[in-house]
């Protein structure tokens, strides 16, 4: 078994440009899940808006800017519909709207009506609209290797999108470490623990949830063009299994935390790696086909999920303590 | 410890005193100062009337205590008139203000703050920060605001101070940093109201403020009450503590089955057959206002409270 390049792949998930996309996506969960106890069932949707406002906008002429705002225009929106007629009602109700809406972006974009816009089902290749992002890289084209790491320099799968990506999620952490220590962060947490309580103070309790969900959805959905920028948008594949890892992340790193999702993320894709890799190595094809491993991975996710939220529910960095705490 | 009272507490007590003196005693009396006027305020929970008032008035800086056996629909009525409920029908203002329909939140700026009857301490977050979430006009709580701490830090170091003075008053200094959720029920209560007068609000409106407090600390409750009113808040309690009650309230209004059936100073309303009838029916011959309704198996489970505390 070549162990050597088993790690060195592990080693590039840390900071692979998808690890980066759903740390992102795990930040914008935080706001909603972890600072306010929103329960947004539809994050890969917020997502998938994203990705298809900012590529629709690209393939149209616009220039890179005026895409990223089209992106924050639509999740700003979505956010807005979706929270407009659920945020009075109890928590469950934005749940089950979420989750059908998600499903409702990734119908229409797949759906042959839009086929002109979206591609439908075969989805919008990355070369249609990739070239404006990697016009703005300062660095010279051609390849580049750090260590064992060689990747192209602005092209697809590059360093320039790493370097973008991790810039980005930097930035997120420092606006959720700057907003979890402030008065408006308190607010947040004194509604995810009784919103009547906060009511009774004077707060207007509608408006600050309505400001986490678009907050976090416009989050989604830049994590949602740094998703789709090294490959290509392919609605069937930001789906509810993609909300489901963003979860998993989420909790795994733990929730309400700064750093949480992008440890979460990382130890997500690493561990899912090693466990394919190993795999693929160690069992014989006869046995598992490499499309089983695949789901085998899937499955593992799913078993540690259960795991986690059995032993450790306040996931790797979230505190104990206030955990133990009942509501009396 | 009972204090003497000081020249401003009795000044202030017996000013309201005068004011009320010519009030007639019966429900719905118009009062000379009134900062709450509530008309036709009805709720049914199916078929059954919660709440039906015709009038009532609560005379500006006095304390009024509003009781009423159980169920008589006191917390109903308290939700009502803070927006927490809707009514099926009746309006009422606050400080010249009409407040029905409005959002609770919008209420509580108003001036008008409340605390429930089920405690509503935020577990999760410490004395200090429930303290916090209290004040007003902290510019930090808006979402740009929040991401440059120099705008909001000034106000922060003001509340902070302010919340410090609070829980020394109420005896809860020493747990300033621990979560709320670990204090004693008593102990959230006496929070809940600290955390309410942090917004300074003109009128408070405690739902069984007593409920589960240590005697030890009733005493210097009581004061806390009686001190608001020397500052000019006015005071509108749900209690069934009849001492208290007769201690400290300038004025009683009674409720039973969600009409308010009598009205008056303590003395006069607890010596009326009829609400010694309809509030403590089975009680018929204690003697209102005696200590002695705070029995035994009540005193026994505040002094395990007590010793959880600790
Ligand atoms: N949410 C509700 N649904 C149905 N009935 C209620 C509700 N809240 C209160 N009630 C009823 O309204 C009446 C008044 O209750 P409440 O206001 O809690 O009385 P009090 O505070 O005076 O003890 C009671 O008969 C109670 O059962
Ligand atoms: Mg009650």
């Amino acid at each position: 078994m070549d162990w050597t390049r088993i790690l060195t792949n592990v080693a590039g998930e840390f900071f692979a440009p998808t690890t980066a996309a759903y740390a992102l996506a795990a930040i914008g969960l935080n706001i909603h899940f972890g600072l306010t106890g929103l329960l947004n069932m539809g994050q890969a949707g917020f997502m998938l808006l994203g990705a298809y406002g900012f590529a629709i906008a690209t393939i149209a002429g616009w220039p890179l800017w005026a895409a990223v705002l089209i992106a924050i225009a639509a999740a700003t929106i979505f956010a807005l519909i979706l929270g407009i007629p659920t945020l009075k009602l109890r928590g469950d109700y934005l749940a089950i709207v979420t989750i059908a809406a998600a499903e409702i972006v990734r119908l229409v974009g797949r759906s042959t009506a839009l086929t002109e816009l979206t591609g439908a089902s075969s989805g919008l290749r990355g070369n249609q609209y990739k070239d404006t992002f990697q016009d703005a890289s300062p660095f010279d084209d051609g390849t580049w290797a750090l260590g064992p790491f060689e990747y192209a320099v602005n092209a697809s799968n590059s360093w320039w999108i790493r370097i973008v990506g991790w810039l980005v999620v930097a930035l997120a952490c420092l606006l959720v470490w700057l907003l979890i220590r402030s008065p408006w962060g308190r607010v947040l947490k004194g509604i995810r623990e009784d919103e009547d309580a906060v009511r009774s103070l004077g707060k207007n309790v509608y408006s600050y949830k309505m400001q986490a969900l678009v907050l976090g959805g416009v989050i989604g959905s830049l994590a949602g063009i740094l998703y789709v920028l090294p490959r290509a948008v392919q609605p069937d594949s930001m789906g509810r299994s993609m909300t489901f890892f963003i979860w998993t992340i989420l909790l795994l790193g733990g929730a309400a935390t700064v750093f949480g999702p992008v440890l979460g993320s990382i130890i997500f894709w690493a561990v899912l790696a090693v466990v394919k890799l190993t795999l693929r190595d160690v069992v014989p094809t006869t046995i598992l086909r490499s499309e089983q491993i695949e789901q085998f991975g899937w499955i593992i996710v799913g078993v540690a999920l259960m795991v986690l939220i059995i032993f450790r529910p306040q996931g790797i960095l979230g505190d104990k303590k206030e955990l133990a705490i009942n509501a009396h | 410890m009972p204090t003497e009272p000081s020249p401003a507490a009795t000044d202030a007590r017996a000013a309201v005193a005068a004011a009320l003196r010519d009030v007639p005693h019966v429900p719905g009396a118009p009062k000379p100062d009134p900062v709450l006027i509530a008309d036709d305020v009805r709720r049914m929970f199916g078929g059954v009337n919660a709440v039906d008032v015709d009038h009532v008035e609560v005379q500006r800086g006095a304390i009024t205590a509003l009781i009423g056996p159980n169920g008589a629909g006191k917390t109903t009525f308290f939700n009502l008139l803070t927006g927490f409920d809707k009514p099926n029908s009746g309006k009422w203002t606050f400080d010249g203000r009409s407040l029905g329909g409005v959002a609770a939140a919008r209420v509580a700026r108003a001036g008008m703050v409340r605390t429930f009857q089920l405690t509503k301490a935020l577990n999760r977050m410490t004395v200090m920060e429930n303290m916090r979430l209290g004040a007003t006009a902290q510019p930090g709580e808006n979402l740009f605001a929040a991401l440059v701490p120099a705008v909001w830090r000034p106000r922060e170091k003001a509340i902070t101070e302010q919340a410090e003075e609070l829980l020394a008053r109420f005896k809860l200094d020493t747990k300033r940093d621990d979560f709320a959720g670990s204090l004693s029920g008593g102990q959230r209560k006496l929070l809940e109201m600290a955390r309410a007068l942090m917004a300074k609000p003109q009128m408070i409106m405690l739902d069984e403020p007593m409920a589960g407090v240590n005697p030890a600390l009733t005493q210097s409750l009581l004061g806390h009450i009686q001190a608001l009113r020397d500052d000019g808040t006015t005071v509108l309690f749900v209690e069934h503590d009849m001492h208290m009650v007769r201690h400290i309230s300038d004025w009683v209004i009674v409720m039973t089955e969600g009409r308010i059936v009598a009205e008056g100073p303590p003395d006069s309303v607890m010596n009326n057959p009829a609400v010694i009838d309809a509030y403590l029916g089975a009680h018929h011959d204690t003697d209102l206002g005696d200590d002695a309704l705070l029995d035994d198996a009540v005193l026994e489970q505040l002094r395990t409270e007590d010793e959880e505390a600790r």
